[in-house]
Formats: C-alpha cells, sequence, structure tokens
C-alpha cells in the first residue's frame, strides 16, 4: 500500500524545539507520517533522536512547539529495557502485561514473531536482539496505527536485521499503520524506507532515500566535509567469481 | 494459653506481614531498599513531631516520610547525586533530628530503644486497628493497580503509552511503603523494618515463576515468620522483634536451598 498524502496525518510535528539544561536539543523540528508510510530518522550521535522520538509520543514537554496524534493506538518499541533478576518473568507474562491480553493472544503473537521457543523463558535470560524482537511483538499486539520504533535492529546480526525489514515492510502492507523509526543502519534505511529525516539537532534535510543520499548535507554528516578524511564506501558495479576474477 | 495481649500481637504482626510481603516485592524489583531504609530512619522524627505538636505518632509518620519521599526526588533531580547518596543524607539527618526533638520533648531516653527495636507485645487494641485499616487499605490499592505498578516496573516510558501516568503510580507507591513502615515500627522497629519487607520477598523470589506468585509466597513467608518469631520470644524469653526477623532470616536461608526453576 503506497503511503496516503492525502489524508490527515497519523503524527505531525510542528516547529518543536526542546531544550535540556540551558542545551538546546532540538530546533524547530517539523515531521509528518502518514498511514502506511515508514519514515526513518539518522543523524549522529546526540543529534536529538531519541529526544525526538520522546516527544513526538509525548514522554517529554516542548519548550516550543505542537505535537499533534492521530487517535488510535500507539505500538512503541524502546531502545533497551532492563529488568533487575529478582522479578519472576516469563517472556509470554511480559507480553500480557506490557499488551494488556490474554495468553492465548500472546502465545499465538510469539509464534508470528518466530519466537515460540522462547515463551516460558525468563525475559532476563533473552539476547539483545531477542529482547527487541519480544518488544517488538508486544508493541504490534496492541494493534497500532502509528508504530514507533528506537533503534530496532541494534544488536541484531545481519540475518535478523533483514526479517526485522521485512517484517516492518509487511506490517506496514497489512495494517497499513504509519513506521517512524530511529536507525543507524543505513544500507536497510535506504533501501526499505519511503522518507528519511536527517537530524542533526535541526533537520538537516528531508526525502526520498535516494535523494537524501546525494544530498550535500547529508554527505558532511556522514563522510565528514568534502577534501577531508571521510569514511571509505564503495558500491559495487561488479561481482567476482570464485575465482575472484572480475564479472560485469 | 492464648494471653490477649499475645493474640493482638499475633494480629499486628501477621497482617503486618500480609501487606509487607507484596510490598517488598516491588522493593526488591525496583531496587528501593535503600529508599526503606531512609524512610525507616525518618520514622523517628516523624515520632518525635508527633509529640512536640500533639498528633498521633502515626500521623507524625506517615508526614514526615511523605516529605522525605518528595525531598529524595527533588534532590536527585537537582542536586546531581547519586540515590544512594541523597537517600543516605536523608536518612541520618532526620535520625539526628529525630533524636534531638525527643530528647526534648520526652523524658530521657524513655522509649528509644522500643523505637529502634519495636515493641509487639504492647499493641493495644487500638493500634490493632490502625495496622488493620492500613493493611487492607494497602492490599487494596495494591490489587487496584497491580497491572499499572508491573507495567511502570517494567519500563516508565511504555507505561506511559498505555495512558498509565507513571509519576503518580511512583508516588502511589512511595505512600503505600511509607504507611507499611510507619506500621512496622510497632512490629520491629526502625533499625529492623526493611527486613520485614525484603526478607520475605528474597525468599519468594526462590521458589516463584510468576510476579504474583512471588507477592502471595512473601506474605505468608512473613506471617510465618510471625508466628515463629512469636513463639521463639514466649519459649526463650527472645526479644520479640529480633525474634521474628531471626525467624524470616531462617526461612531466606532454606529457600537458598530451593533449586533454582
Amino acid at each position: 500500500m503506497p503511503p496516503d498524502s492525502t489524508a490527515a496525518p497519523l503524527l505531525t510535528v510542528r516547529s518543536l524545539s526542546v531544550r535540556r539544561a540551558g542545551r538546546s536539543v532540538l530546533e524547530r523540528v517539523d515531521l509528518e507520517l502518514h498511514a502506511g508510510e515508514i519514515v526513518t530518522l539518522i543523524g549522529p550521535n546526540g543529534a536529538g533522536k531519541t529526544t525526538l522520538v520522546r516527544a513526538a509520543l509525548g514522554l517529554i514537554k516542548a519548550d516550543h512547539g505542537a505535537v499533534t496524534r492521530a487517535p488510535g493506538a500507539v505500538g512503541y518499541v524502546p531502545q533497551k529495557l532492563h529488568l533487575d533478576s529478582t522479578l519472576p518473568l516469563t517472556v509470554a507474562r511480559f507480553l500480557c502485561i506490557t499488551a494488556g491480553c490474554s495468553r492465548a493472544a500472546a502465545a499465538a503473537a510469539l509464534v508470528e514473531a518466530g519466537l515460540a521457543h522462547v515463551k516460558n523463558t525468563a525475559f532476563q535470560q533473552l539476547s539483545g536482539g531477542e529482547s527487541r524482537r519480544v518488544l517488538l511483538a508486544a508493541a504490534l499486539l496492541r494493534k497500532p496505527r502509528l508504530l514507533v520504533l528506537d533503534e530496532p535492529s541494534a544488536g541484531m546480526d545481519v540475518s535478523a536485521q533483514r526479517d526485522l525489514w521485512e517484517l516492518l515492510a509487511r506490517v506496514r502492507e497489512r495494517r497499513g499503520c504509519g513506521i517512524l523509526l530511529v536507525s543507524h543502519d543505513l544500507h536497510m534505511v535506504m533501501a526499505a524506507t519511503d522518507r528519511v529525516v536527517c537530524l542533526n539537532r535541526h533537520v538537516c534535510c528531508t526525502g526520498h532515500p535516494e535523494s537524501v543520499s546525494r544530498h550535500p548535507r547529508y554527505f558532511e554528516l556522514f563522510h565528514g566535509a568534502p577534501g577531508s578524511i571521510a569514511v571509505y564506501t564503495h558500491r559495487h558495479d561488479h561481482q567476482h567469481d570464485l575465482a575472484g576474477q572480475v564479472r560485469r | 494459653m492464648a494471653e490477649d495481649f499475645l493474640l493482638r500481637a499475633l494480629a499486628a504482626g501477621g497482617l503486618t506481614a500480609l501487606v509487607a510481603g507484596p510490598l517488598g516485592c516491588f522493593v526488591l524489583w525496583r531496587r528501593m531498599v535503600y529508599f526503606g531504609a531512609a524512610l525507616a530512619h525518618a520514622a523517628l522524627l516523624g515520632i518525635a513531631l508527633g509529640f512536640l505538636i500533639g498528633v498521633s505518632p502515626q500521623a507524625g509518620m506517615l508526614g514526615v516520610a511523605l516529605l522525605v519521599s518528595l525531598a529524595a526526588v527533588a534532590l536527585e533531580e537537582r542536586a546531581q547525586l547519586a540515590s544512594d547518596t541523597v537517600l543516605a543524607i536523608l536518612a541520618h539527618s532526620t535520625l539526628a533530628v529525630g533524636i534531638i526533638v525527643l530528647s526534648l520533648t520526652a523524658p530521657a531516653q524513655s522509649g528509644l530503644l522500643g523505637y529502634l527495636f519495636g515493641d509487639i507485645l504492647a499493641v493495644s487494641g487500638a493500634d490493632l486497628l490502625w495496622v488493620a485499616v492500613t493493611a487492607a487499605a494497602g492490599l487494596l490499592l495494591l490489587a487496584v493497580f497491580w497491572r499499572r505498578l508491573l507495567l511502570v516496573t517494567l519500563h516508565p516510558d511504555l507505561a506511559a503509552v498505555d495512558g498509565v501516568h507513571a509519576t503518580a503510580v511512583r508516588l502511589l507507591l512511595m505512600l503505600l511503603l511509607s504507611l507499611v513502615i510507619a506500621v512496622s515500627m510497632q512490629i520491629v522497629g526502625l533499625l529492623l523494618v526493611v527486613s520485614l519487607l525484603i526478607l520475605p520477598a528474597a525468599a519468594a523470589r526462590r521458589v516463584a515463576r510468576t510476579p504474583e506468585a512471588m507477592a502471595a509466597v512473601a506474605a505468608v513467608a512473613g506471617m510465618a515468620a510471625v508466628a515463629a518469631g512469636l513463639q521463639l520470644s514466649l519459649w526463650f524469653d527472645f526479644p520479640t522483634g529480633p525474634a521474628i526477623v531471626a525467624a524470616a532470616t531462617v526461612l531466606f536461608a532454606l529457600s537458598l536451598a530451593v533449586r533454582r526453576r
């Protein structure tokens, strides 16, 4: 389902500014998210990505500007969740509490997410990637219209990352959710996102992944200023065969 | 032969343990042990101020406990100090001022030992009523807010996205803790109050597989410790509060032998 930009947006951020301890964290940020759209926030450390996500969810107050969300359930996948080891909690029970659902619904969601084998595992024993997938399953159980994920692919191996992005594409397709996410995973972002917002306290540039990756501001932010030392990245215009010979 | 004072002691101790068990689970899960200790120290100031301005010790303890809760939250945000430092400052300053005020209002050290170690055998009918009302209110609030309390314990932001007022739930927990510490003061005294919260909960952790089971086992373990402590104190003339805590420690030690599932 292509994003429908004529309908009212699920999320509107207008001229949002946030200050913390006298330091400006976000300055006049604008953002819109429509149903069926995947928007990814990228930017260096300290760019205010998490702050923007938290403000969009209404978890922190804006110093200036406004955030409006269309009515409907919100699914949120936080960056991490630490549980004290004294809390006896299985994964299934964790889903029941966070999603407010029945045991049967939690079990079905775990099967769907390919996590049936950890159903009765203590939440604290999950690996980083597994716990993130459980958090995502919990968010989806709430049948959200708006899904917000803060670095969902951190701590996942490459195949788990690919699965995650495929899952997000499926969720968008089937349920028509609007999805807002923060990611450092630039290659995946460029392949799987409708719109990229490049943030560095203010919105540096925004648009379709192709156009953003050619934007000079994006280049400065992620590869250093032109002429300075840049992280070496290259595009393959060829493949190697088993003997190492170049095949075009 | 069951004397009336023994029955009152058993009822007051049992009811306190019944609500201290589940609440103690949250103290463990949320790492609020130091907070509980600070409230216990501050309770002495509450008792002393109660004497000074002529209100009941319970009201004094509750008032001071609430002020200390708010001060702890405010200091942590403003003073850029770690929470254990903030709580130690609050605990010791309120204890020192409490002892000073007590020395002004009460005849020389009269009740100090009773406040430090509790005096469960001196529980009056009116005391028992106050314990019963507190325990009932505490259990009711815990039951009504159970899912919200758990959700805030798991992740405050997830709770907030779910429409739960995380700060209000945190304040509720502080209020419950203040209430339970105020009633526990007479049972085991300020030096041992925290153990009534954490020993039964810690023992329950070894055998429980769900939060609810841990809360229930903690309540039962606490009540068993109260009964055993009273019995020990009757047989061997031990001081009762410490005997209760010793019994709870034995239960915890036994729980260590349970193979962790």
